[in-house]
């Protein structure tokens, strides 16, 4: 009997290591040990013949049958099934053999045979159910392994998906953020380019201010002059009327009148300047009105003439004027196509100004006469402004940008490069065409050309 | 005597024809005028030898400056006097006048006192 112990005592062992939660007894696992050692002992007396044989076996046979009952009814024994239903032919033949021959010893020996047989064939079914049992064990293992590979990725994957989301989120929120600067930078730039555009209008009426200074003190000049005159002219009257010469006093009376008409013409002279310079300098766009383009052209062409003679003192050109006698009046923002003429003109000036127009000029063996030539013509449906110069003339490859902003071939800081793009744009505004023809070494020509009702 | 006054501004004429009718009437003075440095010249070259023998010239003036033709009439008719009158009375402008032999160098707005003193000594 001592086989038999010996399985149930590994058995116990099993079950105290693979037992499941909860425990189906207070001790569980106390009391699993405390089997194994009564196994241990049965197993000993078995073996060793000591104590009487039938108690023994009985015992034996007690403390199997309850294990295999545990086994079979508490669910958390259920791992011990499998070694169940391995060794359960086997014990159950042992037994049999067991009681049989010791309690119908006779009966016995006649079938003891069919028993080893039996035993035999127990045996082989117990060690192919250890097999099998065992293979299902790794497969299990195998699939828990999976299943466990499976969980980790699930984790991991869990990991990396929240882990993408926050990215995803700080991504978001970084290109908002960026969005938002662009439209701040996109606002500032607006914000900028119109002051550019104010800062442009500004820098001209700043070239403007010394031409209008001269412009202004010439007419005042003359009002001065002309009062005083007529103050020394009264005082002639007076001792003209004592003498009573009549021939005199209607001679000076004559040379009050003409003097007091030259006191006005000046005076208006002067505020006309003065208006132009303030309509030059106004931020909002002013209205269409009939604008005399001879005026208008003739009045800048001396501003822009005297502005830079005062500038530089070295500066010096000639102007010429074509002006077209039955130009119709036009109907156009004055002050604009003022600063169109105004830009056009000091360009022009800037161009014959230069050494390049006048080294050119002396290659060929003629003299240099930096000339502006300013002319207007009236033709169908339309008003041509010309503005000439004999300057170095435009290279093709910058006549493409001349019209483009803050293109400027000027140093840095003395053109802000939006004169003639803004030209440009006022001329556009007014449904007409700004458009240039330059030869190299001789001169460029910008033509405006208005539409007339 | 003759006086060429040069000056682009066209009003100068009347301004100076009364300002010395009084020298024009019974002094002897003659005034002549040139609107351009060109017109000065061409005014200057109509006899030979010139009958104008004092020149007052504006230095702002589109095409030939005042100063050019002051160099000019002082290379072509050296015995003609010649004065500068002009809105900037800088000290280049100054200097350049005086170093190309002009007389004296008035500055606008022109203080007919002075002139006419220089105008009085010359027909004295």
């Amino acid at each position: 009997m001592a086989l038999e112990n010996l399985i149930a005592f590994f058995l116990l062992n099993y079950l105290r290591k693979n037992f499941d939660k909860p425990e189906p007894f207070p001790n569980t696992n106390r009391l699993l040990i405390i089997g194994m050692a009564v196994a241990a002992f049965l197993g000993l007396l078995g073996a060793s013949d000591v104590g009487p044989r039938f108690l023994t076996s009985l015992l034996s046979l007690l403390l199997m049958g309850a294990l295999i009952y545990g086994i079979l009814t508490l669910p958390s024994f259920s791992k011990g099934r499998p070694i169940v239903a391995a060794i359960l032919p086997y014990v159950s033949i042992t037994f049999l053999a067991e009681f049989g021959q010791i309690l119908f010893p006779s009966t016995y020996s006649g079938v003891e045979a069919l028993f080893e047989t039996a035993e035999f064939f127990a045996f082989i079914w117990a060690v192919a159910q250890w097999w099998i049992s065992r293979r299902q064990r790794k497969a299990l293992e195998v699939q828990r392994l999976i299943a466990e590979q499976k969980e980790r990725e699930l984790v991991l994957t869990e990991k990396i998906k929240a882990q993408l989301e926050i990215e995803v989120a700080e991504r978001t929120a970084d290109l908002t953020k960026q969005k938002e600067e662009l439209e701040k930078a996109l606002t500032d730039l607006k914000a900028t380019q119109e002051q550019l555009i104010l800062a442009e209008k500004m820098a001209s009426l700043g070239e403007l201010t010394a031409g209008i200074a001269h412009e202004i003190q010439n007419p005042l000049n003359f009002v001065n002059n002309f009062s005083e005159l007529n103050h020394e002219l009264l005082d002639e009257l007076e001792q003209a009327a004592e003498k009573g010469d009549t021939d005199e006093i209607k001679e000076i009376i004559q040379d009050l009148k003409n003097n007091e008409e030259k006191i006005v013409s000046h005076g208006k002279r002067a505020e006309g300047i003065v208006k132009s310079m303030l309509q030059h300098s106004r931020k909002e766009s002013g209205k269409k009105e009939p604008t005399d383009i001879n005026k208008l052209a003739d009045e800048y062409l001396r501003l822009s003439y005297h502005g830079l003679r005062a500038k530089d003192k070295s500066f010096n050109a000639t102007y010429k004027t074509d002006f077209d006698p039955n130009l119709p009046q036009l109907e156009v923002v004055s002050q604009d196509i003022g600063r169109v003429l105004l830009n056009l003109i000091n360009n022009a000036f800037y161009a014959v100004g230069g050494k390049e127009a006048k080294e050119a000029a002396q290659s060929r063996g003629g003299e240099y006469v930096p000339t502006v030539t300013v002319t207007t013509k009236k033709l169908p449906k339309k008003v041509e402004i010309r503005v000439i110069d004999n300057g170095p003339g435009i290279p093709d490859e910058i006549k493409d940008k001349i019209f483009q902003p803050f293109f400027t071939t000027k140093p840095t800081g003395q053109g802000t490069g939006l004169g003639l793009s803004l030209s440009y744009d006022i001329v556009k505004g007014h449904g007409g065409e700004l458009r240039l023809q330059s030869d190299l070494g001789k001169g460029t020509e910008f033509v405006i050309s208005l539409p007339s009702i | 005597m003759k006086i060429l006054i040069v000056d682009d501004e066209r009003d100068v004429e009347m301004l100076f024809r009364q300002k010395f009718r009084k020298e024009i009437k019974t002094g002897g003075l003659e005034l002549v005028f040139a609107f351009s440095g060109q017109q000065a010249l061409d005014i200057l070259s109509e006899t030979d030898p010139p009958q104008v023998v004092y020149v007052f010239s504006d230095i702002n003036m589109p095409g030939m400056t005042g100063l050019e033709l002051l160099e000019k009439v002082k290379t072509k008719f050296p015995n003609i006097n010649v004065s500068m009158i002009s809105a900037y009375g800088d000290t280049e402008n100054y200097n350049k006048a005086i170093k190309s032999g002009a007389k004296e160098f008035f500055t606008k707005p022109i203080d007919f006192d002075s002139l006419r003193k220089e105008i009085t000594a010359l027909l004295n």
